[in-house]
């Protein structure tokens, strides 16, 4: 490896705030914030609830400079996101950046500062463009194209398209920063963050940057949104029946679906070297990184086969990518979404790898606290596992009682021997991926 | 260098508004064709810009051993599969028994689906809510969940295309897939050979896909005003470079080629069809819509690339030539970028600029977005089989202070063996590559 690359800094943002510290707070109490959805009247839907941010816990004006406040007015709710999360992610790393209030001069190079922000399909809000369409509305209750091209399309703002846009994430947080290195937008779903920890990694490691901010974000709270996902057929049944923070319940035999989060994370990821240089604390070194693709036979890859080989393959890759056997790995955080065929091929991962042990490999799961963030998944995984490599400490674990073969069900927060945590995800479309970190 | 860091090229192909293989295609470049015309996808009379380069007469289902496996493929996958086909037949890939395909990745820059508008827009006029002046979200619901089709939803996706691909050919490695905007093929094409490189991966299928041709693609851009509004002239409507250009065009369609450490492709008996010596990948960091003024963005992954490349811009070969032979130009025909684009290619060559001859096959084309990139790459390696380098059309009023060698309007039959691409994409990324004709 030419220039490892640790982790220095953690800003996961999700329905619990801004930032690693009220995360980490309600993952060790065993708190969800999953309850009635409250953007918009979710009476249509077959689940009506998800992890939503209250109103006063983030307000994207406060997290950027005055100069660019008007900006933030062409931010879609992703956007907002992920400038969230790279405000507390380079506070926690303790970096300067130009986003940074007194005179001092950057930490990193922006030369050498990288960005890598995973995104998805971002649904522009519903009203803004109704609004819009409704004055190419003709009397008998139809849409007169004529009438957009030539009038109705003015009742857009000029910059609508650019509010939602997957690159505009990356792009704003490289003006707030100046990252003017390798910046990149991936959109594989919620293998997003992973893959663009991966690929901050590689940017590292052949010296094409000194640091990254590295992760994604994604707001499906949406109608639009929420919509795809039930029509994807990964939506929880709820229809108000049961307590809405004991739906999810990853690996258990009644899991029935996953429910939506609001939220992601950016990490900043840095050369070792770097870091060492200016003091930094690392909370894990990134030693292990592979990606596969599954099997999907409905190529769509709306959930993969139980017996996927990809997924397994893509935990020994970097088990020995990491040179680590998997008697080495002392936690897991899986994508542990609910969807009953997921769980299934990540149990038959878990259990491949690690056999016997894997009934007494801890799991962390995240999505029956802030919800399954999608494109911001990864990187809220990644945060909890650098933090409890740093704490010695696993969280509390929530609603599952009968996983079969894997230490999954719900539990308190305990303290723990932990030096290598692995994170794994698939994703819709069949893409996996995982990662090993090494506590520092 | 060992052959496993030289990085080649096996196979190629594309889906294009100027043919849908590489023959056709080159030979209308080459002849100045031009794809542009009147939208006929919907009505765009009335829009500031009603014309387009469409892709047509195209019927994926010949390129794919069975339709069926891809029943629901948009548009982006359709011209993906078609790519893909001619790329790994020309690469003899198919040919190979037992290949391992969990060695075999893919990465694109494939763009968001195709909304299916009318039922949006019916959906919207159902829903919406005139005393409130808003949608009403539970009509809205049931509207949507009658109209819109579940699989036409799914599939916009970006990352559906990879998902198409990595299930026609079975491939199992790394998967990614990249949205850079205009940057995203040629990042694509990169970040491909990075992994290959590192050797995550033996075969990598890389490129792009995509199309803007959409109501809301056209209402997004013309809102912008970055389109060419010329609907008196539109065949010479795409003019890059020019005194008179107003915008770029709007194409789409697919560029896809095969990428293999030289290694790989010599042990398997592939014939290399050109080396990728060098990528650059850089952030503009300035603001969301203007490029910064002294194109520091573009100049950067200029100077990495050839930096990596170990071509020293201002050097000149023992006969007096620039050791780059020609630049194949983002040079979309916007006011800014084209303006922008000079400067830069100035700034990195110096008093060697106006030596090399630039030129942009968007003047035929459009702009393919996405995969823009992707099928200016796939040109700049014909270039290179064929000695003759592509023209700028409609280049008849040239600005004073845009003064390198265009190449206006003629094919130019030149030895070459040293072709630089650029992609520079809304929200500030910047990606070039070297590409080489391959030399034992």
């Amino acid at each position: 490896m030419s220039c490892p690359a640790v982790i220095t800094g953690l800003g996961p943002i999700t329905a619990f705030g801004v930032g690693i510290d009220p995360l980490w707070s309600a993952m060790l109490a065993g708190r969800s914030a999953i309850k009635r959805i409250e953007a918009f009247d979710p009476g249509g839907f077959d689940c009506q609830i998800a992890a939503e941010m209250p109103p006063d816990l983030f307000n994207v004006k406060k997290v950027v400079p005055k100069s660019y406040r008007k900006a933030t007015k062409v931010m879609c709710r992703d956007i907002e996101l992920a400038v969230g999360a790279a405000a507390a992610a380079v506070e926690d790393a303790g970096l300067v950046t130009k986003a940074s209030e007194g005179e001092a001069e950057p930490t990193i190079d922006p030369a050498r500062f990288g960005c890598h922000i995973g995104a998805g399909l971002i649904a522009s809000d519903i009203n803004e463009l109704a609004a819009a369409l409704m004055t190419s509305r003709t009397d008998d209750g139809r849409f007169d194209l004529g009438h957009w091209g030539a009038h109705g399309m003015e009742n857009l703002t000029p910059l609508w398209l650019l509010k939602y846009l997957p690159n505009m994430l990356a792009c704003h947080v490289t003006i707030v920063h100046d990252c003017r290195g390798p910046s990149n937008t991936i959109t594989c779903c919620e293998a997003s963050s992973a893959l663009s920890l991966g690929e901050s990694m590689r940017v590292i490691e052949r010296g094409a940057a000194d640091a990254c901010l590295s992760g994604g974000a994604e707001y499906k709270l949406n109608p639009m949104a929420l919509l795809r996902q039930q029509f994807a057929g990964r939506l929880a049944r709820t229809n108000g029946e049961e307590d809405p923070s004991k739906v999810v319940r990853p690996f258990d035999s009644r899991a029935c679906g996953t429910v939506i989060g609001e939220g992601g994370g950016i990490l900043v990821i840095e050369s070792r070297e770097v870091a060492e240089r200016r003091g930094a604390r690392p909370y894990a070194q990134v030693i292990g990184f592979a990606a596969t693709q599954s099997h999907c036979p409905d190529t769509v890859g709306l959930s993969i086969p139980a017996a996927d080989e990809s997924l397994t393959n893509a935990v020994r890759l970097a088990l020995d990518h990491a040179g680590l056997a998997p008697g080495d790995v002392d936690g897991l955080v899986p994508f542990g979404s609910s969807i009953p065929a997921i769980d299934a091929a990540e149990a038959h991962a878990i259990r491949t790898v690690f056999g016997d042990r894997a009934a007494s490999l801890p799991l962390v799961t995240t999505i029956p606290n802030v919800g399954n963030c999608a494109a911001g998944n990864g990187a809220i995984g990644l945060s909890v596992a650098a933090k409890a490599l740093r704490e010695q400490r696993l969280p509390a674990r929530l609603h599952t009682e009968d996983a079969e073969g894997l230490d999954a069900n719900a539990g308190p927060a305990r303290d723990a021997d932990l030096k290598h945590m692995l994170i794994l995800t698939t994703s819709q479309g069949g893409q996996n991926a995982a990662v090993v970190l090494k506590g520092l | 260098m060992n052959l496993e860091n030289r990085i080649v090229v096996t196979g190629m192909g594309c889906i294009t508004p100027l043919g849908h293989d590489l023959e056709t295609l080159w030979s209308n470049l080459i002849a100045g064709r031009c794809g542009i015309a009147q939208i006929d996808r919907f009505d765009a009379g009335t829009f500031p810009s009603t014309f387009a380069a469409q892709v047509r007469e195209y019927d994926f289902r010949r390129y794919v051993a069975d339709p069926a496996m891809h029943e629901h493929a948009g548009f982006n996958s359709q011209f993906a599969l078609g790519a893909a086909r001619q790329a790994w037949v020309q690469a003899k890939l198919g040919e190979l028994d037992g290949m391992d395909r969990s060695r075999v990745g893919v990465y694109l820059g494939a763009g968001e689906g195709m909304l299916d508008f009318d039922n949006y827009a019916r959906t919207d006029i159902e829903s919406w809510d005139d005393a409130a002046g808003a949608i009403d979200s539970t009509r809205w619901t049931e509207a949507a969940k009658r109209r819109l089709d579940a699989w036409g939803e799914i599939e916009q996706e970006p990352n559906m295309p990879a998902s198409h691909i990595a299930r026609e050919y079975g491939i199992r490695g790394p998967v990614y897939n990249c949205l850079t905007a205009c940057a995203a093929s040629t990042q694509a094409i990169g970040e491909a050979s990075d992994i290959l490189r590192r050797g995550d991966a033996e075969v990598m299928v890389a490129g792009g896909t995509h199309t803007m041709i959409h109501v809301l693609g056209l209402t997004g851009f013309n809102r912008l005003t970055a389109l060419s509004t010329r609907n008196d002239d539109i065949k010479t409507s795409s003019r890059p470079f020019s005194r008179s250009r107003d915008g770029f065009v709007l194409g789409e369609g697919s560029g896809i080629v095969i990428l293999e450490t030289l290694d790989h492709a010599l042990s398997r008996g592939a014939r290399p069809l050109a080396e990728i010596t060098g990528y650059g990948s850089s952030a503009d960091a300035f603001r969301i819509t203007d490029m910064h003024p002294a194109a520091r963005g573009p100049a950067e992954a200029m100077l990495q690339a050839l930096a990596q490349a170990g071509i020293d811009p201002r050097a000149l070969d023992k006969s007096g030539r620039p050791l780059v032979h020609y630049i194949s130009a983002h040079g979309t025909s916007t006011v800014e970028n084209d303006a922008m684009e000079t400067l830069a290619i100035k700034a990195v060559f110096r008093e060697n600029a106006t030596k090399i001859p630039v030129s942009s096959i968007k003047s035929m084309l459009g702009h393919l977005i996405a995969a823009a990139g992707a099928v200016e790459f796939i040109a700049c390696v014909l270039a290179l089989h064929h000695q003759i380098i592509p023209p700028t059309t409609n280049l008849t009023d040239p600005e004073p202070e845009l003064d390198l060698d265009y190449v206006p309007n003629e094919a130019r039959p030149i030895e070459l063996d040293t072709c630089l691409s650029n992609s520079f994409g809304f929200g500030g990324q910047n990606d070039t590559l070297i590409i080489r004709s391959y030399r034992r």
